[in-house]
């Protein structure tokens, strides 16, 4: 997994509440048995027209302006419903490295930072201000730094966020959470064993 | 210390606290499906790795299977190829696997469950977000990414950090014909869909301790709706006596000592929760969703909002969304709703008593002309069995329903069952998202006896005012 430490990038917004994974990426696409390969079926039934090619210009982020963003603005909840990660690595696929709302589903939130991306719950009214300069300003761009947990506004506003101590290490290193959890084999083994044993006793 | 039911299960599989890092929790139960561990399986074989615990792991086939006849190969190239990919990867790792046409085969979280593989104070993971399902057995159950599906296969662990713990509380006694259904729509609609965001939930009160085992599955089942990371209810009597003789039990082990096991884990009296929620039971009606969100839910004597009294302003463009996407207006009343399709099934509403409760009400009626097509899906073939064995699927016959094989079908409308775009479904599933059930098409969630009675009145109607025949 490639690190994720500051990252600066064009800011695309996303105005509803309670985007669902279904929404992220429609069930007909999730029968593929690869990882990767996503990026066009992305927000497929609200990015598309009904012919399922020509982009919906109803929709926000197909203006022209937001091409090539990476960082994906959204209001609460987002990410809910089903667990699949196949959401994450659209989004990772179309581009998206991080994701600010004011809250996000559980599952969803852990999917992201076994991809490499960083979500970021911020207060409403903060998301609400930053709604409002990405419709002012074309070409917004924001400056993620991990290491200083701060957002860097154009206008040089800083705005800090939070994230665990453990979430933040894993991303900065691009750490394998499965080769980090194997260093406690010994302990799992034994884990195992005392459990046997109180068993059989 | 006084524990409630998470606490006591979390102590007991702590594995490890690493300084600065989340958590290692033991896994007792790992479900996997055709969907979301094909990923898994390839990144074990990349990095090299084994599955730690085989015989820790069952796999079966739901989500984008055939409902239809199963003797033919599936159509569908991809679904095809999935399910194959299933079978070539559970042979590959040794873990046991309920194919197609194997009798144990049906939707996981009806499985697990009726297998005796389902067990109080378990930690049990899927990769399926309905996984809190099993928390009707007070397990700790929930559903995960497709990486940590990976970690489980490789580790038999998760990492984990603590959540906050809610009680909701259902005090007294339901009214006839509520169902348990209406009682988490309730829910839902009080606290919201994220409402549970950060926690985990246990239910308490009369009304739960009154519900049948299966009535308890359908409330944590939508846990995940109202956003908590898992639903439980502490195991009690109707627990045992649900698991007594269940195949996959340990067999080294008598009822009692196993009862004697499973009784340790029951909250203890007197313990605290960070949260308590309260509801009436006696005050809950039958449910009806109107909306795209599990939480746009209101009984069936209300009416679809009026905007004007929505004061939240995103809240009030989620609500004019949803309603205009569900072709429906402000202050409709509800039961003046028509449908078209009606679809009795999924890991919500898909068990044994589920299906009663639909016959009970079919029984002696006929779907209305307006309904053009109605499906009754049972959760596993078991169910499929034991349902022909009382009769039931000749009632769902001659209502005019069709009767079909075990699955997930137009829940999420992976297989050919799904909705044609402005389509209406009363469905016993669980959300009621934009396009669930077929692009464009329009769900709304009610439990199976408010579809069933739908499916003959041709709109929503009060199931409290039922005429049943005997």
């Amino acid at each position: 997994m490639n690190p994720f430490t500051i990252h600066k990038g064009l800011v695309a917004p996303l105005d509803a509440m309670h985007v669902d994974t279904d929404q992220i990426i429609p069930k007909q696409f999730l029968k593929r048995i690869e990882r990767t390969g996503y990026e066009d079926v992305l927000f497929y039934d609200w990015r598309f027209l009904d012919d399922g090619k020509t982009p919906d210009p109803d929709f926000e982020m197909n203006a022209p302006r937001y091409a090539g963003a990476s960082i994906l603005l959204a209001r609460d909840n987002f990410g809910c419903g089903s667990s699949r990660e196949h959401a994450p690595w659209a989004l990772h696929d179309y581009g998206i490295r991080s994701i600010i709302a004011p809250s996000f589903a559980d599952i969803f939130f852990n999917n992201c930072f076994n991809n490499g991306m960083l979500p970021i719950p911020l207060a409403a009214e903060e998301v609400e201000k930053l709604f409002q300069q990405t419709r002012a300003t074309e070409g917004y761009s924001l400056e993620i730094n991990l290491p200083d947990q701060q957002i860097i506004c154009p206008d040089g506003a800083k705005i800090p966020f939070e994230i665990t101590h453990f979430l933040k290490q894993r991303l900065l290193n691009g750490w394998d959470q499965i080769g980090l959890t194997l260093r406690h084999e010994a302990e799992i083994t034994a884990f195992e064993e005392k459990r046997a044993a109180a068993r059989q006793g | 210390m006084k524990k409630n039911i998470y606490q006591k299960i979390w102590d007991a599989h702590l594995v490890a606290e690493p300084e600065g890092e989340d958590v290692i929790l033991y896994i007792d139960r790992h479900y996997i499906h055709e969907v979301t561990s094909p990923q898994a399986f390839e990144g074990l074989r990349l990095s090299n790795r084994p599955v730690r615990r085989p015989d820790l792991t069952y796999a079966t086939m739901d989500h984008n299977i055939p409902t239809t006849d199963r003797s033919m190969p599936i159509a569908d190239i991809l679904s095809r190829a999935q399910v194959e990919t299933l079978r070539k990867n559970c042979a590959q790792f040794d873990i046991e696997c309920f194919d197609m046409l194997d009798p144990r085969n049906g939707i996981v979280h009806v499985v697990g469950p009726e297998l005796g593989l389902t067990q109080p104070g378990m930690t049990i993971v899927c990769g399926d977000s309905h996984t809190s399902t099993h928390g009707a057995f007070g397990a700790l159950a929930h559903g995960i990414g497709t990486s940590e599906v990976e970690h489980v296969l490789a580790t038999q662990t998760l990492r984990q950090k603590v959540s906050k713990t809610m009680e909701v509380r259902i005090n007294g006694q339901l009214a006839p014909g509520i169902t348990s259904k209406d009682i988490i729509l309730a829910i839902i609609g009080k606290i919201g869909t994220s409402g549970g965001t950060g926690y985990v939930i246990e239910y308490t009160g009369e009304a739960i301790r009154s519900l049948s085992m299966e009535a308890r599955m359908t409330i944590c089942n939508m846990s995940i709706e109202a956003g908590a990371r898992a639903g439980l209810i502490s195991p009690d009597e109707k627990t045992f006596e649900f698991l007594k003789g269940r195949p996959m039990l340990p067999q080294d082990r008598s009822h009692g000592e196993l009862v004697e096991e499973w009784k340790q884990w029951a909250s203890d009296p007197g313990c605290s929760y960070d949260t308590l929620v309260e509801l009436d039971a006696a005050a809950i009606e039958p449910q009806v969703s109107w909306g795209t969100s599990p939480e746009m839910v209101s009984g069936v004597s209300a009416a679809t909002p009026i905007l004007a009294e929505v004061a939240d302003v995103n809240k009030r463009h989620a609500y004019e969304k949803a309603l205009e996407y569900m072709g429906l207006t402000e202050g409709l009343p509800l039961q003046s709703i028509g449908i078209d399709t009606v679809f009795i099934g999924s890991c919500t509403n898909g068990r044994i008593e589920d299906l009663r409760e639909a016959a009970k009400v079919l029984r002696g009626y006929k779907k209305a002309d307006s309904v053009k097509r109605a499906l009754i899906v049972p959760g596993s073939q078991a169910v499929k069995r034991q349902a022909e064995a009382e009769g039931l699927d000749k009632i769902f016959r001659e209502a005019g329903f069709e009767w079909r094989e075990a699955g997930c079908s137009m829940c999420l409308a992976m297989n050919d069952d799904k909705l044609e775009p402005g389509e209406r479904c009363a469905s016993t599933s669980n959300r009621n998202f934009e396009g669930r059930q077929g692009k464009g098409g329009r769900t709304h969630l009610v439990s199976p006896a408010m579809a069933a009675a739908a499916s003959v009145a041709g709109t929503f109607t009060d199931i409290r005012n039922w005429k049943y025949q005997d």
